[in-house]
């Protein structure tokens, strides 16, 4: 039986419980923005600490868990047994992700202005720009490589006839480009435990 | 004949334009424009420098465009949709982020272009995603 027909009767299978966009995980997902939003609105230190490590902390082990553990598991997967994983992992990270990274970042850059370390004078502003830095690349590869493979492998996987082929080339990327950004999470790791160390 | 009979031609080997490549250059520009402008927070950068940056990116996604405008068997319709609701999301998270530059009381040249930045950024992340959900559609 070929790869591609052993595909399409996992995806048979799943399919009655995929949904692209998990809708009941919206309201968690406002919750969390709207407390970003209070946060730096009232420049509660609390709570920025709280969005900035709690974001943080599971952005980093997220990463490296999907990128180190997950992916290589993954990439040993029998192509049906693949499909059926990512039919369920994929529409949870497609919310997950782009939240915890958005009150992250919002919050530690208005951490970093009230620590003065926005400040050109600083002596540990180099180590934020590199965290900047870092940032930037593993923004270039999840957005423009990385969850555009996350979001078409899902339609991908809602049609009636799936092509095996696509589904393995998307979910390569999105494992190859997860371990890329579970390197630079270690550099994260490295800039953070600097900055914060006197 | 049964579904796992059908041969269909996967378009996985499919020939496009380097959409991708080029929407992933002006995101490289972007972040590079942002890193450059808010390293420099709460001063000014460069504007000259700040400018070339965000001139760079537009162009990059201007090439896209006529790019993208010369596609003809493209499933436009799904491309549509995707756009559509991804845009929704990234000017939701461009909206927090111009926010936090606004509170940070950035204003005049800076914030302008910062601004045009973001909504590069806003349209740059659809247009990929978008991209490529409808390359692999049958029109």
């Amino acid at each position: 039986m070929s790869a591609a027909v052993e595909a399409q009767r996992a995806v048979r299978a799943a399919r009655p419980q995929l949904q692209i966009v998990p809708l009941k995980g919206l309201p968690f997902v406002a919750i969390v923005l709207i407390g970003v939003v209070v946060a730096i609105a009232r420049d509660v230190r609390w709570g920025l600490v709280f969005c900035h490590v709690v974001g943080g902390g599971l952005w980093t082990a997220i990463d490296l868990f999907v990128g180190f553990i997950i992916g290589p598991i993954i990439g040993r997967m029998s192509i049906p047994a693949r499909i059926e994983f990512s039919t369920r992992f994929m529409p949870k990270m497609l919310l997950l992700m782009p939240t915890i990274v958005t009150m992250t970042l919002a919050a530690g850059f208005q951490l970093a202005r009230q620590d003065g370390f926005l400040n050109t004078a600083n002596p540990e502003h180099g180590w934020v720009v590199a965290s900047f830095c870092v940032v930037g690349v593993m923004a270039v590869i999840a957005l423009a490589y990385l969850e555009p493979a996350n979001v078409a492998v899902l339609f991908e996987l809602k049609k009636p006839q799936p092509d095996g082929r696509v589904i393995e080339k998307l979910m390569k990327r999105f494992v190859y480009t997860a371990g890329i950004t579970g390197v630079m999470q270690v550099a994260t790791l490295i800039i953070m435990t600097r900055l914060v160390s006197p | 004949m049964t579904a796992d009979s059908v041969k269909v031609e996967s378009l996985v080997d499919r020939k496009l334009p380097p959409v991708t490549e080029v929407g992933a250059a002006s995101m490289i520009a972007v972040a590079v424009g942002l890193i450059y402008n808010a390293s420099y927070l709460p001063k000014h950068a460069q504007t000259g420098v700040a400018v070339s940056i965000l001139v760079v990116a537009a162009a990059l996604q201007l090439v896209n465009v006529f790019l993208l405008a010369r596609l003809r068997e493209f499933a436009w319709a799904r491309f549509r949709q995707v756009a559509a609701w991804a845009l929704l999301a990234y000017a939701v998270i461009a909206g927090m982020i111009e926010y936090a530059f606004v509170f940070d009381h950035t204003r005049g040249t800076q914030l302008v272009i910062l601004t045009l930045m973001l909504v590069l950024f806003a349209l740059n992340v659809p247009v990929l995603i978008a991209f490529t959900v409808a390359r692999f559609e049958r029109v």
